[in-house]
């Protein structure tokens, strides 16, 4: 680690003394052309966006764009020390719980001038996404790329051997106190290890073979994929306002109810407990036939429908306490490192991957959702084409039905606080009351 | 001190003439032997640690300037509920897996000393140490999966309820000290094994013709003649122990809940995940700390630093 910043700071010094003597020659001509760095975290989106990069350079012979991909994991650290050591790519795929920090710390560029200059239609992309990337002070940090939401994926062979027919899956209804049909129908397809239905009298809790509905994680603070579409329903917000909450509402009684159901399932056996999820991931259990049902985001869609041997069904999130379904509504977007030697270039990077020229290259490759509305819709038609309804999915983008990504500063402190907590409310260590203690901890952060 | 001169008076009589008193000369070749492992005891010990030192006074989120709050940081410390929870996860690590390892490696040891004299035998027990520590985790990661490990596939083919090894809070720390006692378990057989070879035969000849027992030779001369060599292997392995990091970050994270956040693992989440690089610097001060003490006390205790062959 040490050696590895020693070295960094090293090329930052050599870095510093080469853009010197470039200001010297007339820097604004390089800041136009050369290579510039690009880096992203989806391998399934890699080969879409290494084309985006060819095509631009036929576009624009004289700037060159070096795609890298590195894994989630890695990539934030990396990122970090990039900055640090003024060795960041000059454009990144940015994330909604992580640019606020990076605009506390100057770290990436306002595009501004640039849209403004470039005539950007921001209205071209649905709704809200270029919202979600104009930060406290009022100004644009990110051009959005995608998006996603949450849908149920099924395994079909189960549900149907279970009596449940898609339209059934497609109607499903949630409160938190008996939990709708969604609890009856998560009861339903539980069989336990001598063939007896989780809704059937004898039923044996303590050995299941199938759930009902598979377990990700305890959520954290935010349950995008875990509990959010349900809480999402009962009117209840994660923070006082968003974007830019100060305030949280882990302490709301309707929350902690609808919390409360949710790791009853595990108790009652419909889903599996914390303490076996950690290791094997979800989507691997689903395929080993292990689960039933699994509350999922889209950029999901590739790996659930590409299992061999298994039919996978997507259905909407349940119809829930105010009668219309729910899901959390995330965009990425491609921001601008604040220390790039080539800020002109990057800029014309980042418009064209904004752009419907790159989106609707994305969009054919059927892999995530582009944010520009048109190329969404031929990202719909390219999923129809490999066979697979990802309808579940925009309807609730259509339907006005999403809600956005709580953004807030300080979003790691806050993980640092909810995620124990959380967890052991879903294992059945605490009840959901003991969030309140939680959440005081979270609003101590912004006094 | 003894040591030196005793070294002395041997090189003496074995030159059979005094030794050159060291002339003003010798300090310049002196430096250049030194000057490689120097260099890297400053460049990547001495600094890093003052700079650790004075960060830890300061707020500090990497981007940006350290500002200083002075003791601020301890103080928080001292009432960091998190902080007290990982003192006592990892001392409860350190005492598992120092017990097992020495006792397993003790008993290793003396084996490959009486028994296995085979340098297969000797290096097969080498074997696990040779993997990285991650590999290790990660393999015991998949064999101890609660869904799909095999480990749980034959207790539940016994009949037994399978065992949640990495995400129940009774197995969590359990489990990665075992882990690493398997890991670690050969080499410090390795050290002890030399230090069993440094204690010479005839010491054992006698004690057999005076008649005395496995047991009493075990206790009145193996102990006692291997305690410095035991005395530095335990001060090395508790030393290695408290820093338990990789084997947490690769599969339980600290979790589930608290159960498995132990101090080096915490001190990365503040520092490196939360950007709170003062808190986390505070932290590991502590840390060193409470490293320097153990050190020490076992010394004193164990009288590592003097040896009862003479």
């Amino acid at each position: 680690m040490n050696k590895k910043k020693a070295l960094g700071s090293l090329a930052a010094a050599a870095a510093a003394v080469l853009a010197l003597s470039a200001c010297g020659n007339g820097g604004s001509a390089e800041a136009g052309k050369g290579e510039i760095n690009y880096w992203l975290w989806d391998a399934n989106q890699l080969p879409a966006y290494k084309q985006c990069a060819d095509d631009f350079h036929k576009a624009n012979p004289d700037i060159t764009v070096k795609v890298t991909q590195r894994g989630w994991d890695d990539y934030w650290g990396t990122l970090t020390n990039g900055f640090v050591a003024g060795t960041a790519p000059d454009v990144f795929t940015d994330h909604l719980a992580k640019y606020p920090e990076f605009v506390k710390n100057k770290q990436i560029l306002a595009l501004d001038d640039a849209v403004k200059k470039d005539n950007i239609d921001t209205g071209a992309y649905n709704s809200g996404l270029a919202d979600l990337w104009v930060g406290q002070d009022g100004k644009r940090y990110g051009l959005p790329k995608d998006w996603d939401t949450i849908a149920l994926f099924y395994n079909k062979k189960l549900a149907a051997d279970a009596g449940v027919t898609p339209e059934q899956m497609a109607s499903l209804t949630w409160n938190p106190q008996d939990g709708g049909t969604y609890e009856k129908t998560i009861a339903h397809l539980t069989v336990d290890k001598n063939g007896k239905r989780g809704d059937e009298p004898g039923f044996d809790k303590d050995n299941v073979a199938v759930y009902g509905l598979g377990l990700n994680g305890s959520g954290s603070g935010q349950g995008q994929t875990e509990w959010s579409y349900l809480t999402g329903t009962t009117g209840w917000t994660h923070t006082d306002k968003n974007p830019w909450g100060t305030h949280f509402n882990y302490d709301d009684p309707k929350f902690q109810q609808s919390i409360d159901w949710f790791a009853g399932l595990a108790q009652k056996g419909y889903m599996p407990k914390l303490e076996t999820t950690v290791g094997a991931s979800m989507a691997d259990t689903f395929a080993a036939g292990k689960s039933v049902i699994n509350a999922h985001g889209s950029w999901m869609i590739g790996q659930y429908t590409g299992y061999k041997d298994i039919q996978v069904g997507i259905a909407p999130t349940p119809t829930g306490v105010n009668g219309k379904r729910s899901s959390m509504y995330n965009g990425l977007a491609d921001s601008i490192y604040a220390g790039t030697k080539k800020p002109e270039a990057a800029v014309k990077w980042v418009e064209y991957l904004g752009s419907a020229a790159c989106q609707d290259v994305v969009a054919s490759k059927a892999v995530v959702f582009p944010a520009i509305k048109s190329s969404a819709d031929k990202a719909v038609d390219a999923f129809k084409a490999k066979g697979v309804d990802v309808t579940p999915f925009s309807q609730q983008v259509k339907d006005g039905t999403t809600f956005l990504f709580p953004i807030a500063d300080k979003a790691a402190k806050v993980d640092g606080i909810m995620k124990p907590a959380m967890d052991a409310v879903v294992s059945g260590k605490a009840p959901a009351s003991s969030l309140t203690q939680a959440n005081d901890q979270v609003n101590a952060l912004f006094k | 001190m003894t040591t030196l001169t005793r070294n002395a008076t041997a090189a003496e009589r074995t030159l059979g003439r005094p030794v050159r008193r060291r002339g003003q000369s010798d300090m310049k070749v002196a430096l250049f032997f030194i000057a490689p492992a120097m260099i890297g005891f400053i460049v990547f010990y001495l600094v890093p640690t003052l700079r650790g030192i004075y960060l830890s006074f300061t707020e500090y989120s990497i981007l940006g300037d350290p500002t200083w709050i002075g003791t601020a940081n301890y103080e928080a410390i001292g009432k960091d509920p998190l902080f007290w929870n990982a003192l006592a996860v990892t001392t409860q690590y350190v005492l598992i897996n120092i017990v097992l390892q020495t006792a397993l490696a003790l008993g290793l040891a003396l084996l490959m000393h009486r028994v296995a004299k085979s340098t297969l035998i000797r290096g097969t027990l080498l074997l696990p140490y040779l993997m990285a520590n991650v590999i290790a985790a990660l393999l015991w990661f998949w064999l101890l999966d609660y869904q799909i490990g095999i480990v749980n596939y034959f207790i539940d083919a016994l009949g037994m309820p399978k065992v949640a090894f990495f995400g129940s809070e009774e197995w969590a720390i359990p489990t990665q000290a075992l882990i690493n006692t398997w890991r670690h378990m050969g080499y410090t057989a390795l050290l002890i094994f030399a230090g069993l070879q440094a204690i010479p035969g005839h010491v054992y000849e006698v004690a057999n013709l005076d008649g005395a027992s496995p047991w009493q030779t075990f206790r009145k001369i193996t102990m006692p003649l291997l305690r410095p060599v035991l005395a530095l292997v335990l001060i090395v392995t508790i030393i290695g122990s408290f820093q338990v990091f990789d084997t947490v970050a690769v599969t339980t994270q600290g979790g589930p809940v608290n159960a498995s956040r132990v101090l080096q693992f915490y001190i990365y989440q503040k520092a490196f995940t939360e950007s709170d690089f003062g808190y986390g610097s505070a932290l590991a001060v502590i840390l060193f700390v409470i490293l320097a003490l153990v050190a020490f006390i076992q010394m004193k205790f164990l009288k590592g630093n003097e040896s009862d062959l003479d």
